[in-house]
């Protein structure tokens, strides 16, 4: 019995120390990224090792709101964005149940290339979209960029819904039935609210693939103006210059709404995934 | 009645599903067929408008061009990232959220929270501060190396060598969070009974891990790790950005950047089309065969 308990303390010190160990591991780039948004002009480069540098100083996102375009691309970035996740939502949750519910022409090739197009590399579609998008003038528009980042999310999505919806019953909707809702209250009142957390899991996936997109746009939208903010963050970082303050102050920005909705939902993260992926 | 009936159906169904197929033959279903025609051509910046299809000599040159690195050095790199940045998310992964998983652990929401940041922070930012990290002067790394252990730094940008490590090391860091709370989810699926029942036994701790855990979380991990090795396999991001675009001298490339690098800073349409065709044949082939393989695994519970 004393040897047992004393044997659990020593594994409890030891579980610990691996979460603190992998906790600093997690945490210590984040806190790089402050430190540099952090700096003065004249400590940009610095050889401490110190998590908040000497004379800290919000100037770097004082010059960021106020010399550089920031709030223009934040726009830019929150239309795309906005508009990939509700067309991809819109999308994923009507295909989604049709796949998981219902049998016709065409179900079983639907789902085998949804699943295929993850094995497609970035430029597979990237550079005949991008030679379409030349052809049809669609180059420097938000309608291209949007087209583009709908075919990389949309299948994903549509999978996830699909494997969500076939967790719940179909005795959920014959009760519906029963009771004289048609088809379409069915799936909007009794299905979509109970698929709330794959719903969540999808928009957060392609709100955040969409906001933190660069290596597409940077084909894609070539003038400034139309710039979104990862655009706009990579021009800061040039190996280290001058405006590496400006880097890390323009970095803190757009990582915050992400990690913030990413930690707030990791709850469901679990749940939306998993499922997904067991009865994929 | 029972007619109409059946066609109102039919007509659901088909409003349920249309929009997605119209966007999805746009954007994906169009562009692949357009994808293999430019492979078969000699489009380029030159030949933009003037192309014309040629057969498989793209794909031909794919396997002879004598360009440095070629082809095969590349492929050999990509399965050296791709297993060794697997091998290591699945591990760390798994073995945090077992740690995690323990009921005498306290404040768990917060220790997750923690630990899934670097899935949280977006790559971009993940990999342009990696790259600042990896800086021979000025970088945390090479800082804490000398500072702390007294050790010379390292020229991790400058070296292929070297600099693929960062590449990985880079990749590591923000891969681990997604096996992690996969795992958990499957490990907080398994019946606690099971443990009870392996107690009352007299199971060690190792056995419950051989026997119990490990076989009930597969069904979960086998797809996760068949996407996450995809999804490696594939990442552009992270090798892009953190050697910037291949340094030194295209020496850190995977496929994926490879090929980007081909198509949009060369303009070798064709050439680049044909290598999309070849890395995206390479990803099939390994899925079949993965989850062929793992399908005997499926179904435990049952």
């Amino acid at each position: 019995m004393v040897r047992g308990k004393s044997a659990t303390t020593v594994r409890l010190i030891a579980s610990y120390a691996v979460l603190v160990l992998f906790s600093i591991i997690a945490l210590y780039p984040v806190l790089q990224i402050l430190n540099i948004s952090l700096r003065p002009a004249d400590r940009l480069l610095s050889t401490s090792l110190e998590l908040i540098p000497a004379n800290a100083t919000w100037d770097n996102y004082v010059k960021l709101f106020t010399e550089r375009p920031f709030f223009t691309w934040l726009a830019n970035s929150t239309f795309v964005a906005v508009v990939v996740t509700l067309t991809g939502v819109a999308l994923a949750s009507t295909t989604g149940y049709a796949f998981s519910r219902y049998s016709f022409v065409g179900k079983k090739v639907g789902m085998l290339s949804l699943l295929v197009t993850q094995m497609f590399p970035a430029t597979m579609l990237l550079l005949p979209m991008y030679i379409m998008l030349v052809n049809l003038h669609l180059i420097n528009t938000y309608l291209g960029i949007m087209i583009t980042y709908s075919a990389t999310a949309l299948p994903f999505c549509i999978w996830q819904m699909k494997g969500y919806y076939d967790t719940i019953p179909v005795s959920v909707e014959e009760a519906g039935r029963i009771d004289g809702a048609s088809q379409l209250q069915i799936f909007t009142r009794i299905i979509l609210p109970l698929a709330a957390p794959a719903l969540v899991i999808t928009a957060l996936f392609s709100f955040m693939s969409a906001w933190t997109e660069y290596v597409v746009a940077a084909q894609i939208l070539q003038d400034t103006d139309l710039w979104t903010l990862p655009l706009g963050l990579k021009s800061f970082e040039s190996n280290m210059g001058s405006e590496w303050g400006l880097y890390g102050a323009a970095s803190v920005m757009v990582s915050i709404p992400v990690v913030i909705l990413f930690l707030s939902l990791s709850r469901w993260l679990v749940s939306g995934l998993t499922l997904g992926s067991v009865k994929g | 009645m029972n007619l109409t009936a059946h066609a109102r159906q039919r007509l659901y169904i088909f409003a349920l599903v249309a929009p997605a197929f119209v966007v999805l033959f746009g954007v994906v279903v169009y562009p692949f067929f357009y994808n293999v025609i430019i492979s078969l051509s000699n489009m380029s910046l030159r030949h933009i408008k003037d192309w014309e299809i040629i057969g498989f000599g793209q794909y031909v040159k794919v396997f002879t061009e004598p360009s440095q690195p070629n082809f095969y050095m590349v492929f050999l790199k990509t399965i050296i990232w791709t297993v060794v940045n697997v091998v290591f998310h699945v591990v760390i992964g798994v073995f945090l959220a077992l740690v995690l998983n323990q009921k005498e652990i306290r404040g768990k929401g917060l220790w997750r929270a923690i630990l899934v940041l670097p899935w949280a922070v977006p790559q971009l930012i993940v990999a342009l501060t990696w790259r600042g990290m990896f800086n021979y002067e000025y970088g945390a790394i090479n800082l804490m190396l000398t500072q702390w252990l007294g050790v010379q730094g390292v020229q991790w940008l400058r070296q292929p060598l070297e600099a693929f490590l960062a590449v990985i090391i880079t990749n590591v860091w923000l891969g681990f969070p997604f096996m992690m709370v996969i795992a958990l989810g499957a490990l907080q699926s398994i019946p606690h009974d099971l443990y009870e029942a392996a107690d009352i036994d007299g199971a060690s701790w190792f056995h419950k891990l051989r026997h119990i855990t490990i076989p009930l979380i597969q069904p979960v991990m086998v797809p996760a790790i068949t996407l996450g090795t995809i999804w490696t396999f594939n990442n552009l991001n992270i090798v892009w950005l953190v050697s910037n675009a291949g340094e030194p001298g295209d020496q850190t490339h995977l496929l994926v950047s490879f090929v980007y690098k081909a198509a949009f800073n060369f303009y070798r349409y064709g050439y680049g089309a044909a290598l999309s065709m070849i890395i995206f044949f390479i990803l099939l082939a390994f899925s079949l065969s993965f989850m062929r393989r793992s399908n005997v695994t499926q179904n435990v519970y049952s």
